[in-house]
């Protein structure tokens, strides 16, 4: 204490800059440590392991017939498979040059012209697109057509009309076999 | 008047003044809710939605508590459990439509409250902070009541939960990013489930919370009233036990007689059919509609398209999707900013006789979108949502500012007795 006492000035002020550099890495420390601590809380709620396994899923193409869809669960979203009519495919290619909102080829959506795959999500709010079955509406151009908020999406499924903002988005797939898809 | 208290008989036991004096509990309570508690002597039955909002707010977690005794967060088991709730629990049915209804039944209150708030300038100085207290209540509010409406996981919980989570991805860059954080998968699933019910289960407690912070904040100044003339002296208050304690408790009894009317006679009145049908990840109703109290704010979202005036300004900055969310959430945000929106002095609406009729505009303004919300964006609807929109900002944005400055207020009563002794000129 008598040390305290004693201490010149000059040194008082030394002393006030050191608490207050020792005050500023404490506290700074403390924030990041705190911070790296939330961390783990908040990736917790990230997907995990088991949600994440379910990345792929495998379809046999072997049973739709040419002009049919079908539906499959891709990672808990319906994926859309639609062995496409000659008409379709040329109307897809003819749209290449249309206004598009979302601009994308039609040769960049498949990879064959006969089987267009895509997340059968649209993209405005997450509802799910009209058109995989025989007698549903599917839109002003053909493809399918959104019950929600009205979004229409052409033949290769590329967004043409309405408050959509994207194309049904063409998810990773790879052909295993002629009539084999692996997607994910 | 504590001095009063102190003396009675109650204060006189034994055991209370054992526990008193280590913690003055009784002295408490008396000051907020007691004799102790002076209140304006003029509160009109528009004052009494406060305490039905809290009342509304305990009938909640009573009935929220029992419910999640036999309600099973999982995506396959979530339905059957609410169903057997509504079968095979002894008075489950009834414990389930007074937890449904009452959702509404708080809206109600607090609607109404709000709108009190608004009509005598009740978050005016000094209250500001009382008023943003509320407008937080509220969104926690709206945040516990749609957590709750996906928990049965019904075609309307599920499409509810999927596009209420999905204008998250109208943010930039990290939209998608925090969609699947909030999904905990790909869509909306078991782990969404699952951390909605833990969430549901919380907020009810920070409401609370928030509910006991707006009651302090409250006190610090006392209620206001339907003058909007502060208090002067004792002679314009009343001690709010018995007073104010019975007037509540008759609102209570009528806001009580109305309630139980809807959860017997028509309890799937303010509900959606279509949340009786087990949620389905892979057929969307062909119309998705909120629960009614988020009609406005949804018909805000949806005015929002490429075509909307209020869009073209910032549709070099962004989407009208993101255009969209940002007004939903501001126009509930901007409540908040209402005491300095509003540049008038006089706090009752009672003595502004232009603001008057703009507040009854409002009304019916917000009323318009909460239609407007209900209906498919078609025909009409469109362009009446675009209106109501309009009109909803320019309410608070240019026409409360402007009237505070050009219209001329009546003359105010020199004090709330005042008010009622002397005659009017």
């Amino acid at each position: 204490m008598s040390d305290t006492a004693s201490t010149p000035p000059t040194a008082e002020i030394d002393a006030q800059t050191r608490r207050d550099f020792l005050l500023v890495s404490t506290a700074t420390v403390g924030a990041v440590g705190t911070a790296l601590t939330l961390w783990p809380f908040v990736n917790s709620l990230n997907p995990a392991a088991d949600t994440l396994a379910l990345a792929t899923t495998e379809v046999n193409l072997e049973p739709i017939k040419d002009g049919q869809s079908i539906t499959v669960v891709w990672q808990g979203k319906p994926v859309f498979i639609r062995n496409r009519t000659a008409a379709e495919i040329e109307q897809a290619k003819k749209d290449d040059a249309a206004a598009l909102p979302d601009p994308a080829k039609d040769a960049d959506r498949v990879q064959k012209d006969d089987w267009l795959i895509m997340v059968g999500v649209c993209t405005h709010l997450g509802c799910i697109p009209l058109g995989q079955k025989e007698g549903e509406p599917k839109g002003d151009f053909g493809g399918w057509f959104c019950p929600c908020h009205g979004s229409h999406y052409d033949t290769s499924g590329r967004i043409r009309k309405g408050p959509a903002p994207q194309n049904l988005l063409v998810p990773n797939y790879t052909f295993a076999s002629d009539t084999q898809v692996v997607i994910g | 008047m504590s001095e009063q208290q102190s003396t009675s008989k109650f204060m006189q036991n034994g055991v209370v003044k054992w526990i008193e004096h280590r913690m003055p509990i009784f002295s408490f309570i008396d000051h907020s809710v007691g004799s102790g508690y002076p209140a304006p002597k003029n509160l009109s039955y528009w004052w009494n939605f406060g305490s039905l909002a809290g009342l509304a707010l305990i009938i909640m977690i009573v009935s929220g508590i029992v419910l999640a005794m036999h309600y099973t967060p999982h995506t396959t088991l979530a339905f059957n459990s609410v169903e057997r709730v509504m079968r095979d629990v002894n008075g489950g049915w009834l414990i389930r439509y007074l937890h449904m209804n009452g959702a509404s039944f708080f809206f109600i209150a607090v609607y109404i409250h709000i709108f009190r708030g608004l009509y005598f300038g009740s978050y005016k100085n000094p209250r500001e902070l009382l008023w943003i207290i509320g407008v937080l209540i509220l969104l926690a509010m709206m945040a516990t009541a749609f957590m709750g409406y996906v928990l049965p996981w019904g075609q309307m919980s599920y499409w509810g939960a999927t596009v209420i989570t999905n204008l998250f991805s109208a943010i930039p860059v990290v939209g998608d990013s925090i969609v699947t954080l909030l999904w905990g998968g790909f869509v909306v699933d078991n782990p969404t489930l699952n951390r909605f019910f833990s969430l549901h289960y919380l907020l009810p407690f920070v409401i609370l919370g928030l509910v006991v912070v707006h009651i302090w904040a409250l006190h610090t100044f006392g209620s206001n009233n339907p003058t909007g003339v502060d208090v002067k002296g004792p002679q314009d208050t009343i001690p709010f036990h018995p007073y104010f304690t019975i007037k509540d408790l008759f609102g209570m009894g009528v806001f009580l007689l109305i309630f139980s009317f809807f959860v017997f006679f028509a309890p799937n009145y303010f509900g959606e059919a279509d949340n009786y049908i087990p949620a389905n990840a892979l057929a969307t109703p062909p119309h998705i509609v909120p629960e009614w109290y988020f009609l406005p704010s949804y018909a805000i979202l949806r005015a929002f398209t490429n075509d909307f005036i209020l869009y073209w300004p910032v549709s070099w900055l962004m989407t009208a999707k993101l255009a969209g969310v940002i007004a939903m959430f501001g126009s509930i945000i901007l409540l908040a900013l209402v005491p300095w929106l509003d540049t008038s002095k006089v706090r009752s609406a009672r003595f502004r006789p232009i603001y008057k009729w703009f507040f009854w505009i409002f009304v019916l303004d917000w009323i318009v979108l909460g239609m407007v919300g209900a209906h498919p964006p078609e025909g009409i609807w469109v362009l009446l949502g675009q209106i109501s929109t309009i009109y909803y900002f320019a309410h608070l944005l240019v026409i409360l500012p402007i009237l505070g400055v050009i219209e001329r207020p009546k003359a105010l009563p020199e004090s709330i007795s005042a008010s009622v002794t002397q005659p009017a000129e």
